[in-house]
């Protein structure tokens, strides 16, 4: 695997773990193995920016909450996570895992985590964009008198 | 000027205190939790993250629990709040185009690639109170999950300013990656530039934003403005991370997206061609988004080469100056508090104004004798 395939499998989990609901997380993955926190959990704020007629210049659209970790694990590894909202151990969590998907437990850690949030999610997403769609109109203009 | 003042503290803990407990409320009435807030009053919620500028759902119901449903206060305790957070950085700009649509119209094109997509939508209802809802009874559910299972999944929505794009009908956005302007870091400066003006827009107050876009309707700065597309849904959030050396999704958030369409006459330098104005926000927020791009295509006159009619809503002062709920109200509310030296001085010189008038008008009396 090339360092470019690395870093966007690297992105896919971390992005999946920050989207992951808190509780649903700690159900998958409840205890945390040892580790020291390099930065402990912080909770902070980013600045979402948009662009100009969504395509041109950048602007300041608001911030929205986020929580970042960094830590170590005993055996080495080392886990990030910047993730929405305040939730300081949904933040150690994904650190966690972040790093020891680096490691010799990554495939368990996919199969047991991962793959479960990645179902879950492609459900929610595919039963929204189907509400969605049940909710597309064809508009039909009507031909008036006088330009018959 | 303000005097410190001093004493009534007994008077004010006692205040709050009664404060709370109107809060509360009857207390044989369950009381509210904030998941309950966040779920059910959710375009109130979606209302305080835009214009109290920062995506927290839960903070936001806290902060309407915690108004007692005063939205503007409740933005108030919002913005307080923002002010104790570290800034970690700035997202990448969002990708609207990518947007995980719930709801998607135009009103100038009919059929579209993607089709018009009414999602949860007030729009054709009746506005008629629906009284089972005061009869504690749950709205039905299960009709949206038939009607999906039977008409399978979304197809990608493209912008609709894309296809009129293709023709040169409709000016296109000059590409950037300039680092925008940003109010909550340092002091507004006019004339501002347009990123400027939109993020003054987008934490605006709706009202505000509202009766302006209304006002350039009825033609107090006239734009001729469609909705060439509302679209609201789902992006992903992105930030670069320094220590990492990429960017990683860090979240996702619902944003509601307004492009108009303008007419335009054609310029010197530019053919006739239709323009743009633009509204992004936070949430579930189409009335405010809609209002948002008017304002913006009105602030607009000047790049584009319009006469300036002497409107409100292309009055670039008037309108970032006063948009700010916040700072309207703060200093509206203010005038309430003590300002007993202030006035005392005034009440010293209204008195001697009087004194001398009475006594010029009895000096006349007197000289007419």
């Amino acid at each position: 695997m090339t360092t470019h395939d690395q870093t966007t499998t690297r992105q896919g989990w971390m992005g999946l773990l920050a989207r992951a609901k808190p509780a649903r997380l700690a159900a998958l993955f409840p205890n945390l193995p040892p580790h020291d926190l390099l930065r402990s959990p912080e909770i902070g704020a980013v600045m979402v920016r948009g662009r100009t007629g969504a395509t041109g210049a950048p602007f300041n659209l608001g911030e929205m909450t986020v929580t970042r970790c960094v830590l170590k694990l005993a055996t080495g590894e080392v886990g990030h996570a910047h993730v929405q909202g305040r939730d300081k151990a949904h933040a150690a969590r994904a650190a966690v895992l972040d790093a020891l998907l680096a490691g010799p437990a990554a495939e368990d850690i996919r199969t047991c985590v991962l793959l479960p949030l990645q179902a879950e999610e492609t459900a929610q997403r595919g039963a929204r964009a189907a509400k969605a769609a049940a909710t597309r109109v064809e508009f039909f203009t009507l031909v008036r008198g006088e330009d018959q | 000027m303000y005097v410190a003042v001093k004493g009534g503290e007994r008077a004010i803990d006692a205040a709050h205190a009664w404060l709370a407990e109107e809060r509360r409320g009857d207390r044989t009435v369950a009381a509210l939790s904030i998941d309950q807030i966040r779920e059910q009053l959710a375009l109130a919620v979606n209302r305080v993250m835009v214009e109290g500028s920062l995506y927290d759902p839960d903070l936001a119901a806290l902060a309407i629990k915690q108004a007692r449903g005063d939205l503007i206060e409740a933005i108030f305790l919002i913005r307080a709040y923002r002010t104790t957070l570290p800034r970690f950085g700035a997202s990448n700009p969002v990708k609207t185009a990518e947007m995980a649509v719930v709801r998607r119209i135009s009103a100038t094109f009919k059929d579209l690639p993607g089709g018009q997509v009414l999602g949860p939508t007030f729009d054709y209802t009746h506005r008629l109170l629906d009284f089972a809802l005061m009869a504690e009874g749950e709205a039905p559910i299960g009709l949206a999950e038939q009607g999906a299972a039977a008409l399978g999944t979304l197809d990608p929505v493209p912008h609709v300013t894309e296809f009129l794009n293709r023709d040169g009908l409709i000016e296109t956005e000059a590409p950037s990656d300039g680092t925008p302007p940003d109010l909550t870091r340092e002091p507004m400066e006019l004339p501002a530039a347009r990123p400027l003006r939109l993020q003054a827009l987008t934490r605006g107050d709706e009202g505000f934003v509202l009766s302006l876009a209304y006002s350039t309707q009825r033609g107090y700065g006239r734009t001729h403005a469609f909705v060439g597309e509302l679209r609201i849904g789902s992006v992903a959030v992105e930030m670069e991370i320094p220590e990492l050396g990429f960017a990683v999704e860090i979240g996702e958030i619902e944003l509601t997206e307004c492009e108009s369409v303008n007419q335009f006459k054609g310029s010197k330098t530019e053919p006739p061609q239709f323009t743009r104005g633009y509204g992004l926000v936070f949430g579930q927020t189409e009335r405010k988004a809609i209002a948002m791009s008017l304002v913006d295509r009105a602030l607009r006159w000047k790049e584009l080469g319009e006469d300036f009619t002497g409107a409100p809503a292309q009055d670039e002062e008037f309108v970032l100056m006063h948009a700010d709920n916040v700072q309207a109200t703060g200093f509206l509310e203010h005038i309430k508090l003590p300002h007993y030296v202030d006035f005392q001085s005034e009440l010293e010189l209204i008195r001697r104004l009087r004194s001398e008038a009475m006594a010029a008008i009895t000096t006349t009396q007197e000289a007419a004798e």
